[in-house]
């Protein structure tokens, strides 16, 4: 029979210990987390970005990712978007009883990729088994520490009228991807997460010397959401063009037919910026060049016009609202 | 995308406006049946770029919000009974009934699942042998074959737990109530299309012939409607209405004939009961006997109690074209999608939540 995780692994007795040590401790081997004290001791300098965020998504398996990399990746944008270098991870899991071994290795190795690209340490973690049907196979609650560079000010709230809107790719891949893996939509196959680190990219971004004012992931809610919440936060207009957005021919295929919007569906590796206008090509340049912004690109701009209010212009140039996401259009993904 | 971007082309769009605006001359009040439409033509803001002489009312084309009251509060009373599990297509589930919703009901405990498909339902029906398993059918010709093929696929499977509570409504009983009533004033109908793909156009002569309202079927994406417009304005310039098909991609004037001899096998033709419209004669579907079986109404006792209808909610009036969603008090103020007064602004393809979510006649 199949190696299971059993309730005795998150009992804190001999199987708990054996799983960390023989587990995870080798996989993230650092001097921190080698100690296995209560908590990681070390030192920071400057201003910090402190997030953290739980993962929940079914199934823990996708294409283009799973919940581990997802955990890390997610954790790593929220500090991204502040300007912060992301330093030093947690890693809590909670994990139904009887889910197979095996899947939480591919787990924790996929994690173990995640960080690595992202070149950042996990230091503290912990482990938890619940009973049968009090969880759904596995949650990972991740929080993450990092650097915020001197002279760097990212707040939702700094838009100003004139910034160009950039997006770094195309939308909706990750609701896309997680829903056909649910529902088993055979025709969106090949739709695969975008789920990345998006740290690297957002330090060359601001490396460019371009003011980058607003920064944020659009995750669920996907970039209305986002957007909304940039012109409710800094009380301007924002314009888009529907001309210009970049939507897969498998996530539109799939919208079209699941009645989607892919302006409100889930991306987990991309990023909207808003920018000071005059930089604005500069960025996308700098942006295009990073694996992760190949696609980016000018979509829109902020406008002194209908202050809080997302508008965009349709191809056929007639103009709607883009209203904040209400209720939930895609649960748990992630 | 192909079949999709074909008929979003921005160049032959701008072409058909300029038609349109350069050939109609007399006041056309145009309703489009379905939903469906609504929600395309308030995303493609349809809308602002058609001239002034024409005006786009909403019609009662959308199967969630013209469930009545009394009708979902039988599916609540059959989701509040002991091992039933209610499975039902998404939107229904957020729609305020008198006292509850369902969505309420699977807070407080009920068996409520959201299925893409009556197979999916058939499906829980055959892995919860122990449990009753009640389909919420409602929508137009366009599921009444599907679900009629479910109940089949049951018969012939043996699968005895599954039931449907058979909210079905037809669509030409309905428009020749409302324009019997009087109230409604429109010179041209947008006809449904997916409707339509079963039916064929032959259902709807009588709307030209005996009304003299011009009638074209139109598909769903922006080019399809702006093309129905066209003719529409070419009907009611000419004085000459007639049923045309513009959604020819989809429609045989004779519908789909499999479809249909599907749908009379299992369904007998009934009154139906509409949200804000009321009993409107042979507009609804009921099991046969031969199926009973399989019907919830006739298997299950339930008491839902008198339908309380919610105050200052105009849903009605705007199921029946009279009213936008714009002259209703409560629209935005006290009704929005977070919190929805009336089924309009719950179902995706109601005319208010299309209106609230696409911003229709903002700004005024």
């Amino acid at each position: 029979m199949e190696d299971k995780i059993l309730l005795a692994h998150g009992s804190g007795g001999k199987l708990s210990h054996d799983l960390v040590k023989q587990n995870f401790v080798p996989l993230f081997d650092n001097a921190f987390l080698n100690k296995l004290d209560d908590s990681a001791v070390f030192e920071l300098k400057g201003r910090l970005a402190f997030t953290t965020d739980s993962y929940v998504v079914n199934p823990i398996f996708f294409p283009g990712g799973d919940i581990g990399k997802l955990a890390v990746c997610g954790t790593v944008n929220d500090l991204s978007m502040m300007g912060a270098v992301p330093k030093y991870l947690s890693i809590a899991l909670i994990i139904e009883e009887g889910l197979l071994m095996s899947d939480l290795k591919r787990i924790m190795g996929s994690i173990k990729k995640a960080v690595q690209e992202a070149g950042i340490k996990i230091v503290t973690g912990d482990t938890k088994v619940v009973n049968k049907g009090s969880a759904d196979r596995l949650f990972i609650n991740s929080a993450g520490v990092g650097v915020i560079p001197p002279g760097v000010d990212i707040s939702g709230s700094n838009a100003r009228v004139g910034d160009k809107v950039i997006l770094s790719g195309s939308i909706g891949d990750h609701g896309i991807a997680v829903i056909s893996q649910r529902e088993g939509l055979q025709f969106s196959s090949s739709v695969k997460s975008d789920c990345a680190p998006l740290n690297k990219l957002v330090a060359e971004m601001l490396d460019s010397g371009v003011e980058i004012r607003c920064l944020r992931d659009p995750t669920r809610g996907g970039v209305a959401s986002t957007l909304n919440e940039f012109a409710e936060s800094s009380n301007v207009g924002i314009r888009i063009e529907e001309e210009n957005l970049p939507v897969h021919e498998g996530v539109q295929a799939a919208c079209e037919l699941l009645g989607f919007d892919p302006l409100y569906v889930a991306n987990e590796g991309k990023l909207v910026a808003l920018v000071a206008a005059g930089g604005a090509k500069k960025v996308v340049e700098v942006m295009r060049r990073n694996k992760y912004g190949k696609e980016a690109a000018i979509i829109g701009e902020v406008v002194s016009e209908h202050p809080g209010r997302v508008i965009l212009k349709t191809r056929m140039g007639a103009s709607r609202i883009v209203d904040m996401l209400v209720g939930e259009q895609l649960p748990r993904i992630c | 995308m192909k079949f999709i971007n074909e008929y979003r082309d921005a160049e032959l769009g701008k072409s058909l406006i300029a038609r349109i605006k350069e050939r109609s001359t007399k006041p056309a009040r145009l309703m489009e049946f379905c939903g469906g439409h609504t929600v395309s033509i308030a995303k493609y803001g349809i809308r602002q770029l058609l001239p002034p002489t024409i005006t786009m009312l909403s019609g009662p084309g959308c199967p969630v919000c013209v469930t009545a009251s009394a009708d979902l509060d039988k599916a609540i009373a059959l989701a509040k009974l002991p091992d039933v599990i209610i499975t039902t297509f998404g939107d229904m589930i957020k729609v305020p009934a008198s006292r509850s919703s369902l969505q309420q009901v699977k807070a407080e405990g009920g068996d409520v699942r959201i299925v893409y498909s009556t197979l999916d339902a058939l499906k829980i029906a055959q892995s919860n042998p122990s449990k009753s398993v009640v389909f919420i059918g409602v929508g137009f010709e366009t599921t009444a074959p599907t679900v009629a093929a479910s109940v089949l696929q049951a018969a012939q499977q043996g699968i005895d737990n599954y039931y449907v509570l058979s909210l079905h409504k037809l669509c030409p009983p309905v428009v020749k109530a409302l324009l019997d009533s009087g109230e409604v004033k429109i010179d041209g109908i947008v006809c449904p299309g997916h409707v339509s793909v079963i039916i064929g156009s032959h259902p709807y002569e009588f709307i030209p012939r005996d009304y003299g309202i011009a009638c074209v079927i139109s598909g769903f994406e922006p080019l399809d409607i702006l093309q129905c417009v066209d003719m529409l304005v070419d009907q009611i310039e000419s004085g000459q209405p007639r049923v045309e098909i513009a959604y020819r991609r989809g429609v045989k004037p004779e519908g789909n004939r499999i479809a249909l001899e599907l749908m009379d096998k299992v369904f007998e033709v009934c009154d139906g009961n509409w949200r804000g419209i009321g009993v409107v004669p042979g507009s609804g579907l009921r099991l046969r006997k031969e199926y009973q079986h399989y019907d919830a109404e006739h298997n299950f006792e339930i008491r839902p109690g008198e339908p309380i209808e919610p105050k200052g909610c105009i849903c009605g009036d705007v199921l029946r074209a009279v009213k936008t969603p714009l002259d209703c008090k409560l629209f935005r103020k006290v009704c929005n999608p977070e919190h929805p007064v009336g089924p309009c602004m719950v179902s995706s393809e109601g005319s208010c939540a299309a209106y609230y979510q696409y911003g229709e006649g903002y700004g005024r």
